[in-house]
């Protein structure tokens, strides 16, 4: 219990602090690297929870993907990020006004609810006790089987997606050499070779 | 306090959430960190879904923050793809620069 207590403190604090990290860091590399250490810390506190799948999923998607992604982009876009900054303390009163209200609205929130009584049998998938199925099998179990179609749809998602990355930033430069096989494959002799009768005597 | 329950984790989320909101605001004229506010939003949101689903007992929940992840790994890939093509385009991407549609 004490463990728990210990751990969960730890992963949510290391993650408000990254997350803090993430908006206020001066260099967007920066940025990103907290970002990554608060994805870690949240991936703890699903493994905390017992939904230890989407803890790896988290791990494997945002640190392996996404943030390597966002690193990229920083890395490759050559901007003076210091005058990208020049409004920070210009808007440090508006936003820290929004982000006050926010919180006080969502603990607000927090403070009054409670769960409805029959809130026990509207259960659309009940959790099987975790000692006899892991979190991993269960959520197998019912995404290949009850959510096959959105299951798919999130594939579709994920391909849309790819190709629009692709259909935005792919460009033909003009005067850049490069092999194009169908072009050499396709010569004819008659294109390529012509012969000419040479007088003798004469050049060409 | 040792006894960490439900409410717990939906404070850790508020707050993240909290932050995204705020990153969005204070870093007005960087797109990537907007986009990376972007990304706390919607792991905050990740935690409340995970947190009701274990809870409850309720994995639907779980299947759900699967597929809220999908669309944000998406949201990313397209969100940055419009960011290099604006760069290449414009030389800055810088946020009040962006006015193009404007008309």
């Amino acid at each position: 219990m004490i463990v728990q207590a210990l751990a969960f403190y730890l992963f949510a604090s290391v993650a408000i602090a990254a997350a803090v990290m993430v908006i206020s860091a001066r260099n967007p590399v920066h940025s990103v690297l907290f970002l990554i250490l608060a994805f870690f810390n949240a991936a703890g506190l699903f493994v905390l929870m017992g939904a230890e799948f989407i803890a790896m999923i988290l791990v494997v998607v945002y640190v392996g993907a996404v943030a390597v992604l966002f690193l990229f982009v920083v890395m490759m876009l050559d901007i003076g990020f210091t005058e990208l900054r020049q409004g920070f303390l210009q808007y440090m009163p508006i936003g820290g006004l929004v982000g006050i209200v926010l919180l006080a609205e969502l603990f607000m929130v927090a403070g009054s609810w409670l769960f409805a009584p029959q809130i026990g049998s509207t259960r659309a998938f009940p959790a099987p006790p975790p000692d006899q199925v892991t979190n991993t099998h269960a959520l197998g179990n019912i995404l290949y089987t009850d959510y096959i179609y959105l299951f798919q749809g999130a594939g579709m998602v994920l391909l849309v997606a790819m190709v629009g990355a692709i259909v935005l930033t792919l460009r033909a430069r003009p005067g850049v050499r490069k092999q194009r096989i169908a072009d050499q494959l396709g010569r004819r002799r008659e294109d390529t070779i012509e012969i000419r009768k040479v007088q003798p005597g004469s050049g060409i | 306090m040792l006894e960490i329950g439900l409410s717990h984790y939906l404070t850790v989320a508020a707050i993240l959430f909290t932050l995204g909101i705020f990153g969005i605001f204070l870093n007005r004229k960087n797109v990537i960190i907007i986009l990376m506010s972007v990304e706390l939003i919607l792991l905050a949101v990740n935690i409340n879904l995970v947190s009701f689903s274990v809870f409850l007992q309720d994995l639907a929940g779980q299947v759900f923050a699967m597929l809220v992840l999908t669309v944000a790994a998406a949201e990313a890939a397209i969100g940055l793809a419009i960011i290099v093509v604006y760069f290449r385009n414009r030389g800055t991407i810088a946020v009040e620069d962006i006015n193009l549609m404007k008309g």
